[in-house]
């Protein structure tokens, strides 16, 4: 039989991020492919309630290692856990989410065990043994397709919001094995002092399926108010273009394009963005754009699905009492 | 205090990026190069970091083809006060653990209390070659910094991390290699008087042979990967523009997004 497929899970703050379930779907597939197991892997402390979720995910074994020295992201903890884990099963895949854990840990984990490094992928595929993968370089100008040349510990991280989740199923469980951790706080070079949330809760940008987004077409701090409210009301998230972040009118949490976070919700409403091809390299994977603008030759209506010319101070209050009206009466 | 940057020379992120005959690479024919913006990012907080401690050499270090000169001299001309550019041809398609090896071996040779690195280089968008200098040197890493603070015996600094959500403020000790998040610090222009001097500046090339790496290890040889395709994605196709009263063209939008294009 294939060595196996490894999922890392991620969970922050003892709840599991969507991620988890994207990558977890991806490597059942791939897994299935190979004629191989599927192994997922959850790091983090106190989460045998955690791991009894992934195990409903249907794969064959779920490694858990709990401890404190695990409970928030340590560069140093995870990437001593996670070689152990990989040692142990050798697996011919490892998958992990693109995030700031993922994207932190795995071209660490790769170089220790002098493995290869697909980052950021939109699309994974077997070819006999070893991985091919499609990534977006240059901002999402153009896409690279790579293939390993190894199939030992082929390790990639995938694009969030594009892989198909995996669904829970109660007819397999799978069998938990426990991962010791024998790492001293006092051994760490580094030691998390503090989290500091951002300023209120906001959605996470790079899960929301919807996004209203404004740009240095908004004017003024103030009138972000009306974007948050039509976010609001369709469960998004607020984005903005740098110009914003950089006047300081919104924080840099809600940064979109080649600087700031890449996002690909089902919708994106740019209001008041030009659609430089930075902010595009952000968002221009999107399902479907709306672009409120009122210059007709925008570059922003070049990758519209919907266009509206007009002045956004009399269209988005427009749009969110029509919003309002519909969703009420759904 | 000594302070080494890594940077990479990258296409301006304003070209326009075609593809190359061969169909394996961009074509090269017509870009223009800068410095990798999140590196320019490294650059400035290290001259920061001297200037606020009054002391310490900084060097950049930059694996590339010749054209990297240029790169490299605008760092001296920001007030770097050393460069070194690795240039050989077995260099060439290296992978990222490939170029973080060749790296490691130049600047395991000299002295560093911190090495900056960005976040990602803007062409192949890894994020990866930072942090597997980091595992190379054997050295902890903070990626992702938006501030940094050096503790005045030099022996730890603390770091701000912008995660997707948060901000993790790390403790961690020195030596170390940190990756530079946009919003760090906003870069100088070289000025004049600090173009005219980078001329002066040492500046070392360095190739394979001197540095002793195994050529099987680095370039397309070592690469653990292979390009097997590489295109430009199909456009978005311009949609429809919705025209007229606006109470009507906002109705029409929000039945367009409901029916045609299911999103709410
Ligand atoms: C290395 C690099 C990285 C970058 N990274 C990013 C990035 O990550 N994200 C990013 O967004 N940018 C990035 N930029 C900046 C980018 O090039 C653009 O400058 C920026 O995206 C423009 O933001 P904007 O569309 O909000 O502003 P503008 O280009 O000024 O556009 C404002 C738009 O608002 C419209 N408008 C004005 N008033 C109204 C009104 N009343 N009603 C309707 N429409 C109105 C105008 O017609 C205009 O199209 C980067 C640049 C560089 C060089
Ligand atoms: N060829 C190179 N020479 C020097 N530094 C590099 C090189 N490639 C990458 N780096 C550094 O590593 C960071 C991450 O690059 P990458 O992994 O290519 O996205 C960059 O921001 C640079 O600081």
């Amino acid at each position: 039989m294939n060595k196996p497929v490894l999922a890392i899970a991620e969970q922050r703050e003892g709840t599991l991020r969507r991620i988890t379930f994207e990558v977890i779907g991806e490597a059942r597939r791939l897994a299935d492919k190979l004629n191989t197991e599927l192994n997922v892997t959850i790091l983090g402390f106190n989460i045998s309630s955690l791991a009894d979720i992934l195990r409903f995910h249907s794969p064959d074994k779920v490694l858990v290692a709990d401890s404190k020295i695990l409970e928030n992201y340590n560069s140093e903890a995870y990437i001593n856990t996670l070689t152990d884990v990989v040692s142990k099963i050798e697996p011919s895949i490892v998958l992990l989410g693109a995030t700031s854990i993922g994207k932190d840990v795995a071209p660490r984990l790769a170089a220790r065990l002098k493995t290869n490094l697909i980052s950021e992928c939109i699309s994974l595929d077997i070819n006999d043994t070893l991985l091919t993968a499609v990534r977006p370089i240059y901002g999402g100008k153009t896409r690279a397709t790579v293939t390993s040349n190894t199939p030992k510990y082929q390790i990639a991280t995938l694009r969030q919001n594009i892989f198909k989740p995996s669904i829970e199923n109660s007819s397999k469980t799978a069998i938990l094995e426990k991962i010791d951790t024998e790492i001293l706080p006092e051994n760490l070079r580094v030691q998390i002092k503090e989290i500091i949330p951002p300023p209120k809760t906001v959605v996470n940008l790079t899960e929301a399926r919807i996004i209203v987004s404004g740009g240095r077409g908004m004017k003024a701090p103030e009138n972000f108010k009306m974007l948050e409210e039509l976010a609001n009301i369709l469960g998004g998230a607020l984005g903005v273009s740098r110009p914003v972040v950089d006047a300081g009118w919104v924080g840099h949490e809600h940064h979109v394009g080649l600087t700031g976070k890449i996002v690909t919700p089902e919708l994106y409403i740019a209001c008041g963005i030009s659609g430089a091809i930075q902010h595009q390299a952000g968002m221009s994977t999107s399902k479907c754009i709306v672009a409120i603008n009122k210059d007709p030759d925008a570059p922003i209506f070049k990758i519209a699905d919907y266009g509206i010319v007009g002045d956004l101070f009399t269209i988005v209050p427009l749009l969110t009492e029509e919003l309002k009206k519909m969703l009420r009466k759904k | 205090m000594n302070i080494i940057v890594c940077i990479k020379q990258v296409p301006d992120t304003e070209t326009k990026i075609t593809i190359a005959q061969s169909g394996l690479d961009i074509d090269r024919s017509n870009i223009s190069y800068i410095v990798n913006p999140y590196d320019e990012n490294a650059v400035e907080e290290a001259l920061r970091i001297k200037e606020r401690l009054d002391k310490g050499a900084i060097t950049v270090i930059s694996m590339g083809p010749a054209r990297v000169t240029e790169a490299l001299r605008s760092c001296l001309a920001m007030g770097v006060d050393k460069a070194i550019h690795l240039k050989d041809e077995s260099f060439e398609e290296s992978d990222s653990y490939g170029t973080a090896l060749i790296l490691y071996e130049a600047i395991k040779k000299i002295p560093y209390d911190i090495i900056l690195c960005g976040r990602q280089a803007m062409d192949d968008d890894n994020g990866a070659v930072a942090i597997q200098l980091a595992e190379l040197l054997n050295l902890p890493h903070v990626s992702l910094i938006n501030k940094i603070e050096i503790d005045e015996t030099y022996c730890k600094a603390t770091v701000h991390r912008k995660t997707e959500d948060n901000i993790e403020i790390i403790e961690c000790k020195l030596p170390a290699v940190f990756t530079c998040h946009y919003g760090l610090n906003q870069p100088r222009y070289a000025s004049l008087p600090g173009i005219m001097k980078a001329r002066q500046k040492p500046f070392q090339e360095i190739d394979s042979d001197s540095l002793g790496l195994n050529k099987k290890e680095i370039g397309k040889a070592g690469s653990k990967l292979q390009v097997i395709k590489m295109e430009i994605p199909s456009a978005r196709r311009a949609g429809k523009i919705l025209e007229g009263e606006p109470q009507d063209v906002v109705k029409e939008l929000t039945r367009l997004l409901r029916e045609e294009a299911g999103v709410i």
